[in-house]
């Protein structure tokens, strides 16, 4: 792997840029692997890349039904943030959020990750309870979030309508100035790169179709399209169709998958700061670099793979943008796109070894897994590597479902879904 | 949005005015003080999550306001049919060929 740096830039500058190497290669699978990571996102993708760099296990191969990164991390809206309520999900959020800090270097790849601060609103007495409640359990667990009243959080984003006169007026917000954004196609990019080099086989356009498994129970490979592809260990990482490969291997999970909507803007000039969250009005908004404003619609009601979505929740969105802000009410969209989420009971992801020996899931990321991505991939690799869990994902267990043992966020209320 | 037939109502109306109820033809314990961790887990948490053909509740909250299932088909999100609560599962599909 070349390594990329201004002198690099100058070089293939002057040699009219013909000297740039593929980011990554695309070999044919071999008969079998130590371990198959099922989905090349950005969860799998880091997996693979720890599993290499961390872990020295390089026979390893990363299989795509589709493109690289061409699922939910690609149509995500890149928001990163560790203020959660729970210890658990602290922990594991903030662990991600550290290793943002610093992945750009890690793996010599720009993946803009911008500390620009995520502003959460609150609009009546509940929601400041809830937030500030929030504030307080964050810094216990020594995670910066900090409480605002109105007037500070129009001087951090002017364009923001503090009118006491609105529908849903802004009673004050919580900042956690760590927050803010990445690209999320150069995460996918980035991880990728760096795992190729280091021995890693990506395999897109292969489809797992069923999971194989010894009289013993345990896991022997997977069927693809191209084949089959023998393994010791398996983990799937497929988003909103873990349930669909976990039920190739005889699990049935906690899961129901639906479309998770996004949409941006034209690209306009820098106008807005920071992030900005409401829960309660369900918005969340942000500006990319390249200028579009990039804004987070909810989830449909029902359980769907379509990647769509009705539009009466965008048209939903939308009315809550431009009442929070007005300057955008005659802004034009210029697309809007679905994914397909995996939600479990408690809105808390799963990152465990399964029934099936050899097989391990990380799942149930829900609406907001892309904030997770380096974390979530460091202590899976570890999860893989060892057979056990790291400390900071044993509690998002499957078996958390039998014994009760939830972490439970979907009742935390102030995280969003 | 969907446009979803109401059994009751005998009418295809927009799904504003319905809401999603999950999974049907799942049956609660009659003595749920007796039902093991295992089975509680299988009734209250785990899922289908069918990619394909999904048997699920609706309810018809701005109508009539009553519980119905349906037979949707996950990938297209093409309603095959609606039947009235109560009725047992239908052993076959209309259209459904594929």
């Amino acid at each position: 792997m070349k390594k990329y740096s201004v002198f690099a830039i100058a070089r293939e500058a002057m040699r009219g840029h013909k000297g740039w190497e593929e980011q990554w290669s695309s070999p044919e699978p071999k008969k079998d692997y130590d371990v198959i990571i099922v989905g090349a996102g950005g969860h799998g993708l880091a997996t693979a890349y720890y599993l290499a760099t961390v872990h020295g296990i390089t026979n390893v191969a990363v299989l795509e039904k589709g493109w690289l990164g061409g699922g939910n991390t690609g149509r995500n809206t890149t928001i990163i943030r560790s203020n959660y309520l729970y210890d658990e999900s602290a922990g594991i959020y903030d662990h991600a959020l550290k290793l943002w800090d610093g992945l750009s270097q890690e793996l010599n790849y720009n993946v803009m990750y911008s500390p620009r601060g995520v502003m959460m609103l609150a609009h009546n007495v509940h929601d400041i309870q809830v937030l500030k409640r929030h504030v307080h359990a964050n810094r216990l667990n020594g995670i910066d979030n900090e409480w605002l009243t109105p007037e500070a959080a129009k001087e951090f984003c002017p364009p923001l309508n503090i009118s006491r006169d609105a529908r849903y007026p802004v009673m004050g917000a919580t900042l956690q100035r760590r927050g803010g954004t990445a690209r999320h196609d150069a995460v996918a990019w980035g991880y990728a790169r760096g795992a190729s080099a280091r021995g890693v086989h990506i395999i897109q356009n292969c489809e797992v179709t069923g999971v194989k498994r010894a009289p013993n129970g345990a896991v022997t490979g997977v069927e693809t399209t191209r084949g089959f592809i023998g393994a010791r260990k398996v983990g799937v990482v497929a988003a909103g169709h873990s349930s669909v490969i976990m039920n190739m291997a005889g699990v049935r999970m906690p899961l129901e998958s639906y479309p998770l909507q996004a949409l941006v803007s034209e690209p306009v000039k820098p106008v807005f700061p920071c992030v900005v969250m409401s829960n309660t009005v369900h918005a969340y908004i942000s500006q990319s670099d390249k200028g579009e404003l990039v804004i987070g619609a909810g989830t449909d009601q029902y359980v769907s793979y379509s990647q769509t979505g009705g539009l009466h929740v965008l048209q939903h969105t939308l009315d809550a943008i431009c009442e929070m802000f007005p300057m955008f009410t005659r802004m034009k969209m210029l697309r809007s796109w679905g994914g397909i989420v995996d939600v479990t009971p408690d809105r808390s992801p799963i990152l465990a070894k399964t029934p099936v020996p050899g097989l391990f899931v990380n799942c149930g990321w829900g609406t907001g897994g892309f904030k997770a991505t380096p974390g979530s991939g460091h202590v899976f690799a570890h999860t893989i590597a060892r057979d056990d869990p790291h400390p900071i994902n044993a509690p998002f267990t499957i078996e958390r479902f039998r014994t009760g043992r939830l972490i439970d966020e979907a009742a935390a209320a102030a995280v969003a879904h | 949005m969907l446009l979803i037939r109401c059994p009751y109502c005998e009418e295809e109306r927009p799904e504003l005015e319905f809401r999603n109820a999950g999974e049907a033809h799942i049956a609660r314990s009659a003595d749920m003080a007796a039902t093991s961790d295992d089975d509680f887990e299988k009734f209250f948490f785990i899922r289908s999550n069918p990619k394909g053909i999904i048997y699920e509740r609706w309810r018809h909250m701005h109508g009539c306001a009553r519980f119905f299932n349906a037979v949707r088909d996950t990938v297209s999100d093409r309603f095959l049919m609606t039947y009235k609560a109560g009725e047992p599962k239908p052993a076959k599909l209309p259209g459904a060929a594929k």
